[in-house]
């Protein structure tokens, strides 16, 4: 009652000083100062820098697009790994989403599969194909099997997190006809996920587009070893001709996979 | 109508056009595989010693390289300033611009339009592409790195503080502007304290991305553990590339633990 009849200290100091947040922001200004001294940040690095960065832009312009052919191959090899890599992707995920989906799997299945998703998940794609170019050998495979346990990391945990959150009466319902597990998970489970699966494996296509055009750059197939290479050889018209290309790609993907999405609401 | 009728009529779950877009999207997909399967360009003679070469990889690794410890321990460190600088330089940059973009802040099409544009620019060239821009400006080093991946920060975190923007409660704005608050009262009163938890958490999500990210930007000379990975790649050092990797799995695992705990205590 005491509450109603006297107004607490907080109302008459509606903005009241946060003297935690205000040490908060202080600690964080001290660690930026800090850090950008050892970053080398500094007033003649700028300014050489905007000289440097003006000779570059120039040297950009006008894009050059005289080498369309090994920019097409290029750009066709791009999508070919994607593409691959997000079916291959995606199929693995369904059982391993499944595995790691704790309302349908006891723990000692559900939990060892969440760490195998965490691994996969920890490294970025350009490193895991590193390592796949030197097992299997330069070349298209290598960026297709990085992307391949990229899309696993990603989709395999929301997929997951999907299954988690489905209503259980219409599992149980399928269950109490005495359905067996595959035609729970078939008739109960599948049309629950199915829209929001469609959206994350839409979603991976992108991901996977805008990293295939980058695994390149360590021997993984794609436009990258060509965008690397020019960049190299300080043909730097060449290099913003495939950017260009690569980010009006990544645009009509993000249309198309937009258009998949509502297709599937 | 008569009963009989009526319940003869067939029920449909989707209206023939959605039918149509469904199947025109799984033919599509089944067409882009199947093409994509016959044209790939794949060498088969390298995958026959692929376990081999599989098994030498790891076979190299172990025993890991305790003195590559201490170099990859410093330049861990200097990733960590690369995506926490990085991070706090795109939030600089991203709230004006997410106000921009922010249709309830500014209500000028073009003005939000041209904020989108910085947004869509911004995320569709990857980090490593960035970073080779910032190579060739600020020359080799942690600063282009720091630069990367703040450039390539700005759109996901702008996007995601505009739409917090847009969702905020129309309520408490418009008491404030009844009151006579100026655009900046309104900025810092009635929308800052609405949209901090999803600032918050933006920031972290980012930040853990960030961490991720600036562990490959050494691969083209802009810092970071990176440049320990590359070196050690070029020299075909398989036990140090072993302790890099070590290294990034630690730092991420434990980046994580840090997210989840801030934001559980945060927000």
């Amino acid at each position: 009652m005491s509450d109603v009849t006297q107004p607490s200290a907080d109302r008459s100091k509606p903005f009241a000083a946060n003297w935690g947040a205000r040490i908060g922001w202080c600690v964080l200004a001290v660690y930026l100062v800090y850090a950008c001294s050892q970053l080398g940040f500094s007033a003649e690095r700028f300014s050489a820098g905007i000289e440097h960065g003006q000779r570059f832009i120039a040297r950009m312009f006008p894009p050059n697009f005289g080498r369309w052919e090994l920019i097409a191959s290029g750009i066709a090899e791009s999508l070919q790994i994607a593409v691959i890599a997000t079916f291959a992707g995606v199929l693995l995920s369904l059982p391993v989403g499944l595995m790691a989906a704790r309302n349908l799997m006891p723990a000692w299945i559900s939990w060892p599969t969440r760490g195998f998703i965490a691994l996969c998940r920890s490294f970025h794609p350009i490193i895991v194909a590193i390592l796949f170019v030197k097992a299997i050998g330069f070349g298209a495979l290598a960026g297709v099997m990085a992307l391949i346990v990229a899309s696993i990391g990603f989709i395999s945990k929301l997929f997951a997190e999907a299954i988690e959150e489905i209503s259980a009466k219409q599992v149980e319902a399928v269950r109490a006809t005495g359905a067996g597990f595959l035609s729970v998970l078939i008739m109960g489970v599948q049309p629950q996920v199915l829209p929001r699966f469609i959206g994350f494996a839409t979603y991976q296509l992108d991901s996977n587009l805008r990293n295939s055009t980058m695994v390149g750059i360590v021997g993984g197939g794609g436009i990258g070893a060509s965008l690397f290479t020019a960049y190299q050889r300080f043909d730097f018209d060449v290099v913003l001709a495939i950017l260009i290309v690569i980010v009006s790609l990544i645009m009509v993907a993000e249309i198309v996979s937009g258009w998949a999405r509502q297709v599937f609401q | 109508m008569t009963v009989t009728a009526r319940l003869d009529r067939e029920w449909q779950r989707f209206t023939p056009m959605r039918r149509l877009s469904r199947f025109a999207f799984y033919l599509f997909a089944v067409a882009a595989l199947v093409v994509s399967l016959q044209t790939i360009d794949v060498i088969p003679e390298f995958l026959y010693d692929a376990p081999a070469q599989m098994a030498d990889l790891f076979g190299r690794m172990w025993p890991l390289d305790p003195s590559y410890i201490k170099p990859t321990l410093k330049s861990l460190v200097e990733t960590l300033h690369i995506a926490t600088v990085g991070t706090v330089i795109a939030i600089v940059l991203a709230v004006p611009v997410g106000l921009l973009a922010a249709r309830n802040v500014t209500p000028n099409p073009a003005l939000n339009l041209f904020a989108k544009f910085i947004f869509v620019t911004s995320r569709s060239i990857n980090s490593l592409v960035w970073a080779l821009l910032f190579v060739a400006v600020f020359g080799p080093g942690p600063l282009a790195g720091t630069f990367a991946i703040a450039f390539r920060s700005i759109g996901f975190t702008g996007k995601l503080f505009a739409e917090a923007l847009e969702e905020s409660n129309r309520g408490s704005i418009e008491a404030l502007t009844a009151a006579g608050a100026s655009k900046l009262s309104t900025l810092v009163l009635g929308y800052w304290p609405q949209v901090r938890p999803a600032f918050w958490s933006i920031a972290l999500f980012r930040w853990d991305i960030n961490i991720r990210e600036s562990a490959v930007l050494g691969l083209v000379g802009a810092g970071g553990i990176g440049v320990a990975l590359d070196t050690a790649l070029d020299l075909l050092y398989w036990d140090q590339v072993a302790v890099v990797l070590l290294a990034i799995l630690v730092v991420v695992i434990l980046a994580e633990i840090v997210v989840t705990t801030v934001r559980a205590r945060v927000l």
